[in-house]
């Protein structure tokens, strides 16, 4: 399978401030790659360069096999993309907007109006195509945006920051969209809502000061948020010198009254000894359950320069 | 593609209130200029015709109607122009065309075109005027298709001008204000050397005003011709540098 996306050691400087430092990755077809970051981490930067907006300093961008630097034209045929504010002709309608990227992407005379016919109906266009871009909300505004990115049906759609400024049921439909999309397409997007990347995502990254720290699949990272630790309740105050003598079990934490954190190994799972053994002791099992690692907590640790630590 | 561009920015043009209201003042103030001169013909016409070689219609109504046209013009283009690439950086809409699979050169002459498009209908709407005058009389063709022709070229290398100053600036004012004081100073270029009363080759190369008297005189060499084609060619050159310059550095 041919790669969709290859960036080798992309490097941008502004002035003397790096802004994007070493960064290489790939995306292949069926991915959706979750760009995760804090402002000014250079999220934004990044997707400058993939889209040909912004020459990077050093490094090389393949899309689709071209060269971004040196065919252009080949390269960006398979490109659609949505800047952090989309790119719209407030005087013009969403018909005469659209039709007018159909135009600037090479869209073919009759095929026009059935690329747009077919944007504008997975984007919930329709009931608005008549009216000016100007006079449309800002959530509307967004989604003539992202059904610019798709509407030439690029194998590549870069979106940064989709769902901002939409409301909790449009956020929905965008991200169910950028799922189907991400199924015959590779997609990215940029964001810094983390559980936005939990659900619409294959892949996640995580940029921090220019630099990658983390680039993992979805599952992958599943599997590192699982690490972690047990809450156990119990009515009597157990004796943790017993619970610490189970294989697996690392430290214990005392929290409130009764109730106790057990940090534990992933790959040597002591839950069930744990439970009998309160059992058999006597302490009355009031609580157990498994205490996830939220993104969050990765995100955080990840860029205040810690080890990803289990 | 080129003219996909151009014809957006055409009729975005169109959309605003600017392109109309451009048309009709610049129609209504050059329609007075043209009475006044017509007037100016009918009172003086019986003592032309006793003079040998006396100065025709056109001379006296064509020729002057388009000096004006050009003056004012250069007061007008730079607010046409402003907005070409300037508002496009400043509502990020930019972006659209660069991540579009088309190449810098398009983008600059597509809007170059769509400008002159607008340029078209002025000079076509003035040439109207002396045209009416065929109903009670004769034109020198010669001399109005050069006067169209000198008026046509002006304005071309006003508009590139202007497109350039609008590449290079970030807001739109001061693009119109940078593309006006360049097109007033070579405007204005050949006054000192005249009034100073000695012969600077290179100032007097460099006046828009010469080269477009000399056209409109009725005699097209390939001097004035090629100053005109030079001038319009470097600053499209230079508008596709600025905007590929965008892309290496911000």
């Amino acid at each position: 399978m041919t790669k969709l996306i290859e960036a080798e050691h992309l490097y941008r400087y502004y002035g003397k401030q790096c802004a994007v430092n070493d960064v290489s990755f790939s995306l292949g077809k069926g991915e959706v790659l979750g760009f995760l970051g804090a402002n000014g981490a250079g999220k934004t930067t990044t997707m400058q360069m993939l889209c040909g907006n912004l020459a990077p300093s050093a490094g090389s961008i393949r899309i689709n096999g071209f060269d971004l630097l040196e065919q252009p034209r080949s390269a960006k045929r398979s490109l659609g993309y949505l800047p952090d504010v989309p790119p719209l002709y407030k005087e013009l309608s969403v018909q005469e907007f659209l039709h007018y990227c159909a135009q600037l992407h090479g869209i073919t005379k009759h095929a026009i109006n059935p690329a747009i016919d077919k944007a504008k109906q997975r984007c919930g266009l329709v009931d608005v195509s008549k009216r000016l871009i100007a006079n449309l909300s800002k959530g509307f505004q967004q989604r003539v945006g992202i059904a610019q990115a798709i509407l030439h049906n690029p194998d590549v759609i870069i979106l940064d920051e989709p769902t901002v400024g939409l409301d909790p049921i449009q956020i929905l439909e965008i991200r169910a969209l950028i799922r189907e999309l991400g199924q015959d397409h590779g997609v990215i997007l940029s964001t810094h809502i983390l559980s936005e990347v939990q659900e619409s995502c294959t892949h996640v990254q995580i940029i921090h000061q220019g630099k990658l720290i983390l680039s993992k699949s979805v599952a992958g990272l599943n599997q590192i948020m699982d690490t972690a630790s047990l809450q156990v309740t119990t009515r009597l105050p157990p004796d943790t010198s017993v619970l610490l003598a189970i294989p697996g079990v690392n430290s214990i934490e005392q929290l409130a009254g009764n109730c106790i954190k057990i940090h534990h190994s992933v790959t040597d799972n002591p839950t069930r000894q744990i439970a009998e053994t309160i059992m058999a002791e006597g302490w009355e099992l009031q609580e157990l359950t498994p205490v996830k690692r939220s993104m969050e907590d990765i995100f955080i640790t990840l860029t205040q320069g810690n080890d990803l630590s289990v | 593609m080129i003219l996909t561009i151009a014809a957006r920015e055409f009729k975005t043009l169109f959309l605003s209130p600017l392109a109309w209201t451009v048309l009709a003042v610049l129609q209504l103030i050059l329609a007075y200029l043209f009475l006044t001169q017509v007037e100016t013909f009918t009172t003086i016409q019986a003592k032309l015709a006793t003079i040998e070689g006396a100065p025709g219609l056109s001379d006296i109504v064509v020729t002057p109607l388009f000096g004006n046209a050009g003056l004012i013009l250069l007061l007008v283009t730079p607010l046409l122009t402003m907005r070409l690439i300037c508002e496009e950086r400043r509502n990020k809409t930019l972006a659209l065309l660069l991540s579009a699979p088309i190449s810098n050169i398009e983008i600059i002459i597509g809007k170059y075109l769509g400008i002159v498009g607008l340029l078209l209908i002025v000079v076509f709407l003035i040439t109207l005027m002396p045209l009416s005058l065929l109903m009670g009389g004769t034109l020198d063709f010669g001399k109005l298709f050069a006067n169209i022709m000198a008026l046509l070229l002006l304005v071309m290398a006003f508009a590139a001008t202007g497109l350039f100053m609008s590449c290079v600036s970030g807001h739109p004012i001061v693009a119109a204000m940078g593309s006006l004081g360049i097109l007033l100073l070579l405007w204005i270029l050949d006054w000192t050397v005249a009034m100073r009363d000695q012969d600077s080759g290179l100032f007097e190369y460099l006046s828009i005003l010469r080269h477009f008297q000399n056209i409109q005189s009725g005699l097209i060499s390939s001097v004035d011709v090629g100053y005109f084609l030079l001038f319009i060619a470097w600053f499209i050159l230079l508008s596709i540098r600025s905007l590929e310059n965008d892309r290496l550095q911000k």
